[in-house]
């Protein structure tokens, strides 16, 4: 599972910031049939927790009707440098993290 | 003059399926090329690129530009990543990475891809980049060969690729890969599938017009592999390829197909010029 997080790399403290993070995966809605008519196990990810130097700062629940590859975006206030911690899990029970660092000036 | 040379060609150009358009755009050049290579199986009139050459992004929506702009955004770029993790494992019996040879591919692979499909010295034949990839894992790293369409795969040409991203696509016809141009563009002539359609019919005639809900490009593969929002996913050019073969109901040749290679080599004749575009993003 291959996922890219973007924050800015430096910012000034206090300044609002823009977090995007994009997954690559097959969010499966459970909606569709193989060719031999078998129905195809619903497989998204469920819970997505974002940690901001360990406190949580955003949780998204998702499901059937988000697309491939689910691409999210929020907003967070710069408070301290360190780093913004992502992890999830789908309903295979396959887990992922990523994280990116954060520099905060002033 | 000029009318015999049509009436010399016609047949030729019958059998290819070409519209009548064609014909009247033969000049008297061609006829004379045509006269010299009388009694050869090739014709002298070489086709014509589409004038002016516009990659299938012009023919998208705004947004989805955007998105293929977005460097962040483009949800190719998910591939490209993959591929440049890839680029530094080492696989295989002699434990070697791609980056163990090639380097920093950042470097080493900038407008390599611009050149492809091209002939392989040592295996004879035409290769495209997933061809060249698999060359490499057999010769040097003792590798299995990469099945075509498979995320590895797709990974690795997606991030040689877009190494060239702005480059124009620059194959040139030589002795060796002139066989492939011209069966390549026999096979873009030619009509195929219950639809009983060319590839010209639509990308040469047509484009810029309506397909349903779809706007008609001009069929050029500077952009692959691309990310399309109707699979979900990144997929290569001979998957794309499928996806036409597919709607004009004709039988659906594998992908590295010898085909569907000769009619990649064609395509890249026929995109010359234009800049190299990996990942695109498309409908």
């Amino acid at each position: 599972m291959v996922a890219r997080v973007q924050v800015p790399q430096q910012v000034k403290r206090g300044e609002l910031i823009e977090v995007r993070i994009a997954i690559q995966h097959v969010m499966e809605t459970g909606f569709r049939y193989d060719d031999r008519g078998r129905a195809i196990p619903k497989n998204v990810i469920n819970t997505l927790v974002a940690r901001y130097n360990d406190t949580e700062i955003f949780r998204a629940e998702l499901g059937s009707g988000i697309a491939a590859n689910p691409f999210l975006q929020f907003y967070t206030v710069a408070e301290a440098s360190g780093e913004i911690e992502f992890s999830w899990v789908d309903d295979a029970g396959e887990k992922g993290t990523e994280h990116a660092a954060i520099s905060v000036v002033g | 003059m000029r009318g015999e040379g049509l009436t010399a060609d016609s047949s030729y150009v019958r059998s290819l399926g070409l519209f009548i358009g064609v014909h009247r755009r033969l000049s008297a050049v061609s006829f004379l090329l045509l006269l010299m290579f009388a009694g050869g199986p090739a014709p002298a009139a070489e086709p014509q690129r589409p004038q002016p050459l516009k990659s299938g992004g012009e023919f998208s929506s705004s947004e989805l530009r955007a998105l293929q702009a977005d460097d962040f955004g483009n949800p190719g770029m998910l591939w490209v990543v993959r591929g440049e993790k890839l680029w530094g494992e080492a696989a295989g019996r002699n434990g070697k990475s791609c980056a163990a040879c090639h380097g920093d591919a950042r470097q080493s692979m900038k407008g390599v891809a611009t050149h492809y499909p091209k002939v392989d010295p040592g295996a004879a034949r035409l290769v495209n980049l997933e061809g060249r990839v698999n060359l490499c894992r057999e010769r040097h790293q003792g590798a299995e060969p990469l099945q075509y369409e498979s995320e590895e795969l797709l990974g690795l040409t997606a991030y040689v690729a877009h190494q060239s991203r702005g480059m124009p696509v620059n194959v040139t016809i030589d002795l060796q890969n002139r066989k492939s141009y011209e069966r390549g563009r026999d096979f873009y002539y030619a009509r195929r599938g219950q639809m009983n359609l060319s590839c010209s019919h639509c990308h040469d005639r047509n484009w810029g017009g309506r397909l349903l809900g779809e706007t008609i490009s001009q069929g050029h593969g500077n952009a692959y592999p691309i990310y399309r929002l109707e699979w979900q996913t990144a997929g290569s050019l001979h998957r794309r390829f499928r996806s036409c073969l597919f709607g004009v109901r004709a039988e659906l040749l594998p992908g590295g197909s010898q085909e569907l290679l000769d009619l990649e080599f064609y395509l890249a004749w026929r995109a010359g010029g234009l800049p190299v575009e990996t990942p695109g993003v498309r409908r």
